[in-house]
């Protein structure tokens, strides 16, 4: 095929992803069912649209192909010859030109080093005019709309409307969905999927003990309330709206975003309705009286690289800040990548480049500064918001009027000092002068201290004059072109007015409005995502036409049907997936099965997929003990290898760890340099944050090994363990086993893994026996008394960095 | 051997899938999983390589052309002149240069014709000129980024804005790995410089693998503590203790990979072993102690120094011995708007005897013919002065309508200059060679179609060279 034509020689033994064996056979349509969005129009939009699509600039012949009708579209007829002639292969020179055997004839002509179409894709566009050439409008530029709920033979698996969809697939297929997932599997699940940590054991035996029917329906109720659900469904919004600790560009400054990040965790938290989520995000700042959380959450637009004053041109800046602006937008809510219309009409998507500078136009009026002046003073570009608590407020107010009441103190004595002619005197004076202005200095430390301990957050405001915009020619800067007006695109539903000129506000009300197509659609589409690790449209950040087409359709249009109408709750949305039998399959398969849909597209099985970085390294913190469950505030500093910051920075930069509590919080709020992010996420698949990510790619390669088997702070975390482990009171070594074993996998080990791992405790006790200089490294810093307790000690910990390891673990099952 | 690129099909759209039902993935996969030194001919390769692999150069911050490669004589006639506006030709210049006057600082710096060839090099290049017959010098470089991070990012990635992968990740990708115990991409910042003004940064995105699987992200060894991040043991654990750690481990893994069935759990078996490989592999590698004298003394006294630009130059040589499929190296302290001619002269200390030795050490293990070297930075620089200029000091600003860099070895002519500037090394006046006419060169030497190299994300076929239209240099090839 085409795309890889050029692709690989040799195949590395580096890293293995899994191998794909292609579903051509369970998806491809037979000739009664030809769908125009499903089928045709992908193959159309891929091998066809770039010369005969949207982009009127690049059009031949007249002739584009993503519409019907018109003087252009594919039914017209040109110099004699109609592109596509319902019910007429022999008149539809469409059909003539992609099954043509000369060289000159043939579509997609070879210059355009498109690949030819395939047999099965000549029979779907001949069956496809054969029934009359059907256009419809793009899938997802159609509200969704609650289809049927479809009729299955096996109706005692399911009631619940996702099982149905799934289910009627299978069937079609002939297939069968797996069996539940056994209680330990289920709770790890539930555990990982809702808060981001595994279940400790006391929750494990809660919910093995309770066999109430609703049992499972209250372990999901009991981890959606907890704080921690926020801080994980927050970190995949941070991925996708870029948040990170430094500006990105240049001298990659701190910036100060923390504010942002915390909303959002509340946001989750306080399970905000999600049209709300989007309306701060785009607009809080315009609602009337608008809350601290409503400015907050515009930070949103603030979360753009930026450079630092001096080298670049600030007006290149401004519009490069601004198309970054657009593009997060683009792919956070819509699920398009619109920043391909800043420099020419998009190829693919009815996107034109007046569309893009219509967007444009919502986010260019602002006053900030486009560039940084130099180091932003606490990590802080104006426009930005000062969120004390009342208290502090208060404080701050009392100490400011002790401050200038110190002052005002001074003044006099100073005054008095110099106009006193007494020497007695005058020393007296200004011996007091000299306390006072301790005095003062005092207290002004203690207002500056209380200042910077105050939350800023950089906000959007909007300025008073709308700033006229015009198209940029090229996407170049200053290249200015026709005046356009803020406006959403034209291929979709209008944007309602309030006044003369549009205003954000207007905008997010268009994005929440029942009838936008693709808000409500890309949301669930990216929560579906996360719980079962491709989304029912797998390339999340683009759902447009040439994303992905649905896996499942209907469920796509149900659930977004069902998420607007709860009122974008999306708690609910979160408990009617993780309550489906669907998401409770079990995900034990044959190597076969796992062979024929590796992504788990189909959901025959549950799904098993490598945790994040985040995840993996929450976990060996929680199951250690050493996890700090601290919420919010000032980023930190857990400790990574030398010299990752000093060999990249230009003004001087030194990574410090912290030290203390802050080093065992959760990774969601490790300081994120985007010049340099945090190696232990990285190499886990963590983006830079330099870019929206709607998706992280999962590898598995020898670096991740490499990590997860050496990195001192997780054998930290084991010894931790470990110490636990050696710590229960009269306990038997395979009791002590299977206590780690269940700490670290929810499960507890079987006769074979227990002979497994007391194998390698002997040999390790023996090893380490016969090395006491080996086992006092690990002990470093313990106080422990004989060789042998030294040895046991570090025998354990080597066994829990082998649980850690365990593909099991980082794995959610 | 049907096309093996396992993951691919994994990251594809089901539009893909379906056409790559032909391709036969799948069952070709797993047998070539085992045999990854099968180097079978692909439908895709659109050219004979004649390289295998490349050593990249990347003289970050950007060094002055004006004073290196691009000779121009009769400058000095017109010291402290206004540049011309029929030069200028409204030209970007930065927000340092805005406003400013424009008067031309010639290099204070002499030439002279080097290697039967008679290519003009400059005085602080000896060893460099020394080997003048191996290089192909081009003058008609050019890019669109007149600033750093972009220049840099356009010229590691393609794009001035981030998010795409960079050249050697493309390259792991588009071409898999030549060994199989080291990294396909390994990058070398030089740890210390001599350049004193206007340090620019690097940042991790120039190696990234953006929306290519991370696997091909370029390995960044460091100079201080292990050269691959986490290599070594922990304190308390030796190889000892490791081995049978991984035994047990790995049975553990197997039972599970029994019960479960997900072939990815055999990956990560494989992987801890590949780790564990590379315990000894990568330090073999780094150990310079068992290099002969004469090959250390040739890289010059700074080799003996971790993190120095000799010591990554010898190693990019050992790399390469053990192909690695693409070494970058980036050297910093290049920005010279000040002082120029001292730093240059310190800059040029850096990297000129180390440069030279690298070309003429792998020339000697035959290695030169079948790999390609690029000494390039992210732009050129302004024949106009800035700050005070004199006729030895002066400072100069970012120019990115012409630089000069050079290319030597695998499948490139030595001993000729390739395309030619006006007489103010101001704009190109013949031949020019746009930072994605280099990709695709180095691409083409690799033996593969630029156009063709391409991953689906975001709707779009992506491209290391982008979407506008690129050319093979074909006239420096040999």
């Amino acid at each position: 095929m085409n795309r890889i034509r050029t692709l690989a020689l040799i195949l590395t033994t580096l890293s293995v992803v899994r191998t794909t064996q292609v579903l051509a056979d369970e998806f491809a349509p037979t000739a009664k069912e030809v769908s125009f969005n499903r089928d045709v129009f992908p193959i159309l939009s891929d091998r066809c649209f770039a010369c005969h699509g949207p982009d009127s600039k690049v059009r031949k012949a007249t002739l584009r192909l993503d519409r019907a009708g018109g003087v252009d579209g594919a039914y017209r007829t040109h110099d004699g010859s109609t592109a596509i002639k319902p019910r007429s292969l022999e008149e539809s020179e469409l059909w003539q030109r992609v099954t043509s055997g000369d060289v000159d004839q043939v579509m997609p002509p070879p210059h355009a080093r498109k690949k030819p179409l395939s047999r099965e894709e000549q029979a779907i566009i001949r069956n496809w005019i054969k029934a009359g050439a059907p256009y419809e409008r793009f899938w997802a530029f159609v509200p969704a709309r609650n289809p049927d709920i479809p009729r299955v033979q096996n109706r005692k698996w399911s009631r619940q409307p996702i099982d149905l969809h799934v289910l009627a697939k299978l069937e079609s297929l002939g297939l069968q969905p797996s069996r539940e997932a056994d209680s330990r599997t289920l709770i790890r699940r539930l555990s990982f999927d809702l808060t981001g940590l595994p279940p400790t054991l006391d929750e494990i035996k809660v919910f093995l003990a309770d066999d109430r029917p609703k049992a499972y329906e209250a372990l999901v109720d009991r981890l959606l309330a907890k704080k921690q659900f926020g801080e994980h469904v927050a970190r995949y919004w941070l991925d996708l709206v870029r948040f990170a600790d430094t500006n990105g560009m240049h001298k990659d400054f701190y910036r100060n975003f923390i504010a942002y990040r915390d909303w959002v965790i509340r946001a989750f938290n306080d399970n905000l309705g999600y049209d709300d989520f989007v309306r701060y995000q785009l607009a809080g700042d315009l609602f009337p009286n608008a809350t601290n959380d409503q400015l907050v959450a515009t930070g949103f637009s603030r979360l753009h690289l930026i450079i630092d004053r001096g080298t670049a041109l600030p007006e290149e800046s401004f519009f490069k800040n601004v198309v970054d602006r657009v593009t997060a937008v683009g792919t956070s809510f819509m699920g398009m990548t619109v920043h391909c219309a800043t420099c020419h009409e998009h190829k693919y998507d009815p996107l034109s480049q007046k569309d893009f500078y219509s967007l444009f136009a919502f986010f260019n009026n602002i006053d900030a500064a486009p560039e940084t002046n130099g180091r932003p003073r606490n990590g802080l570009q104006p426009p930005f918001l000062a969120l004390g608590t009342p208290g502090q407020n208060r404080k701050l107010q009392q100490l400011d009027k002790q401050v200038a009441e110190s002052l005002k103190t001074l003044k006099a004595l100073k005054a008095k000092v110099a106009a006193e002619k007494d020497p007695r005197k005058k020393k007296a004076f200004a011996e007091e002068l000299k306390a006072s202005t301790a005095k003062h200095e005092g207290l002004k430390g203690t207002r500056d201290r209380l200042d910077r301990q105050i939350l800023r957050a950089m906000v959007m405001r909007e300025r008073k004059e709308v700033r006229p915009t015009h198209i940029r020619i090229r996407g170049q800067y200053d290249a200015p072109g026709e005046l356009v007006e803020r406006n959403t695109p034209g291929f979709l539903p209008p944007l309602k007015k309030t006044g003369k000129t549009a205003t954000r506000m207007d905008l997010a009300e268009w994005f929440v409005d029942p009838g936008n197509p693709l808000t409500a659609r890309v949301a669930v589409n990216r929560f579906w995502q996360q719980f079962f690790g491709t989304g029912l449209v797998k390339t999340s950040e683009d759902i447009g036409a040439q994303g992905e087409v649905p896996s499942h359709p209907e469920l796509l249009d149900h659930l977004t049907v069902s998420f607007t109408a709860s009122g974008w709750n999306v708690k609910a949305l979160v408990k009617q997936i993780v309550t489906s039998r669907t998401y409770r399959q079990s995900s034990v398969s044959t190597a076969r099965q796992f062979a024929s849909d590796p992504e788990n597209r189909l959901l025959a099985r549950g799904s098993r997929f490598r945790m994040d970085a985040e995840m993996i390294r929450d976990q060996i913190l929680a199951t250690s003990g050493l996890l700090v469950n601290t919420m919010y505030g000032k980023s930190v500093k857990p400790p990574q290898p030398d010299g990752l910051w000093k060999s990249v920075t230009m003004i001087g930069e030194r990574f410090k760890a912290d030290t203390g509590d802050a080093i065992h919080r959760r990774s969601l709020y490790t300081y994120w340099k985007r010049g340099m992010p945090p190696p232990q996420m990285t190499i886990l698949n963590a983006p830079n944050r330099d870019a929206c990510v709607a998706r992280r790619e999962r590898t598995n390669t020898p670096s991740q090994a490499l990590l997860l088997l050496n990195e001192s702070e997780y054998l930290k975390a084991a010894r931790e363990l470990a110490r636990k482990v050696l710590g229960i009171e009269g306990a038997r070594a395979s009791q002590r086993l299977a206590f780690a074993y269940e700490t670290v996998t929810s499960k507890l080990p079987d006769q074979q893994e227990r002979q497994i791992l007391s194998d390698l405790l002997r040999t390790l006790q023996k090893s380490y026996l016969e090395s006491p200089a080996l086992a006092a490294e690990i002990c470093d810093g313990l106080n422990l008394g004989t060789a042998g307790e030294k040895a046991q000690l570090a025998a354990w910990t080597v066994l829990v960095n082998a649980l850690y390891n365990l593909d099991v673990t980082k794995t959610r099952e | 051997m049907k096309n093996p690129v396992t993951e691919y099909g994994d990251l594809q759209s089901r539009r893909s899938f379906l056409s790559a039902s032909g391709m036969g993935l799948g069952a070709a996969a797993c047998a070539s999983l085992i045999g990854n030194q099968a180097a079978a001919a692909s439908p895709g390769v659109a050219s004979r390589p004649k390289a295998k692999r490349i050593i990249f150069l990347f003289m970050a911050g950007a060094p002055s052309q004006v004073d290196l490669f691009d000779y121009k004589p009769d400058l000095h006639k017109l010291f402290k002149t206004e540049l011309p506006q029929s030069i200028r030709k409204g030209q970007r210049v930065t927000a340092m240069t805005r406003g400013k006057e424009k008067l031309v600082a010639p290099s204070t710096f002499k030439f002279a014709r080097q290697g039967k060839s008679g290519v003009w090099m400059c005085e602080l290049l000896p060893h460099l000129s020394k080997v003048a017959d191996d290089l192909c010098l081009i003058h008609s470089f050019n890019t669109n980024a007149i600033n750093h991070d972009p220049g840099k990012t356009s010229f590691c990635t393609g794009s001035e804005i981030p998010g795409k992968p960079s050249m050697g990740s493309w390259l792991s990708y588009g071409l898999g790995s030549l060994n199989k115990d080291l990294p396909d991409f390994v990058v070398l910042p030089s740890a210390f410089w001599s350049g004193r003004v206007n340090v620019q940064a690097l940042y991790a995105r120039l190696w990234g693998s953006a929306f290519l699987p991370s696997r091909h992200q370029g390995t960044s060894f460091q100079t201080v503590g292990d050269p691959v991040l986490f290599l070594s043991n922990p304190r308390g654990i030796d190889g000892k203790v490791r081995r049978r750690m991984l035994d047990s481990l790995s049975q553990l893994n197997q039972k599970h990979l029994a019960e479960i069935g997900d072939p990815e759990i055999q990956t990560t078996i494989a992987q801890q072993e590949m780790a564990f490989r590379m315990q000894s592999s990568v330090p073999k590698l780094t150990d310079i102690s068992k290099e002969p004298k004469g090959v250390l003394e040739m890289y010059g006294p700074e080799v003996n120094k971790l993190g120095s630009y000799a010591r990554n130059c010898l190693l990019a040589r050992r790399m390469v011995e053990r192909d690695v499929r693409f070494v970058q190296l980036f050297h910093r302290g290049w920005d010279h708007h000040s002082r120029l001619p001292d730093n240059m002269r310190g800059q040029c200390r850096d990297v000129d005897q180390p440069t030279a030795a690298l070309l003429k050490d792998l020339k000697s293990r035959g290695l030169l013919n079948d790999t390609l070297v690029v000494f390039v930075g992210e732009f050129g620089r302004t024949v106009f002065g800035q700050g005070n200029i004199t006729r030895d000091n002066y400072g100069r600003d970012h120019h990115p309508r012409c630089f000069s860099g050079w290319l030597a070895g695998g499948g490139i002519k030595g001993g000729m200059h390739y395309g030619k500037t006006d007489d103010f090394s101001y704009n190109v006046v013949e031949n020019p060679v746009h930072v994605r006419d280099l990709h695709a060169t180095m691409l083409h030497l690799l033996g593969v179609d630029h156009r063709e190299l391409i991953f689906p994300f975001q709707g779009l076929d992506q491209k290391l060279t982008g979407v506008e239209k690129s050319r093979v240099v074909k006239e420096i090839i040999s």
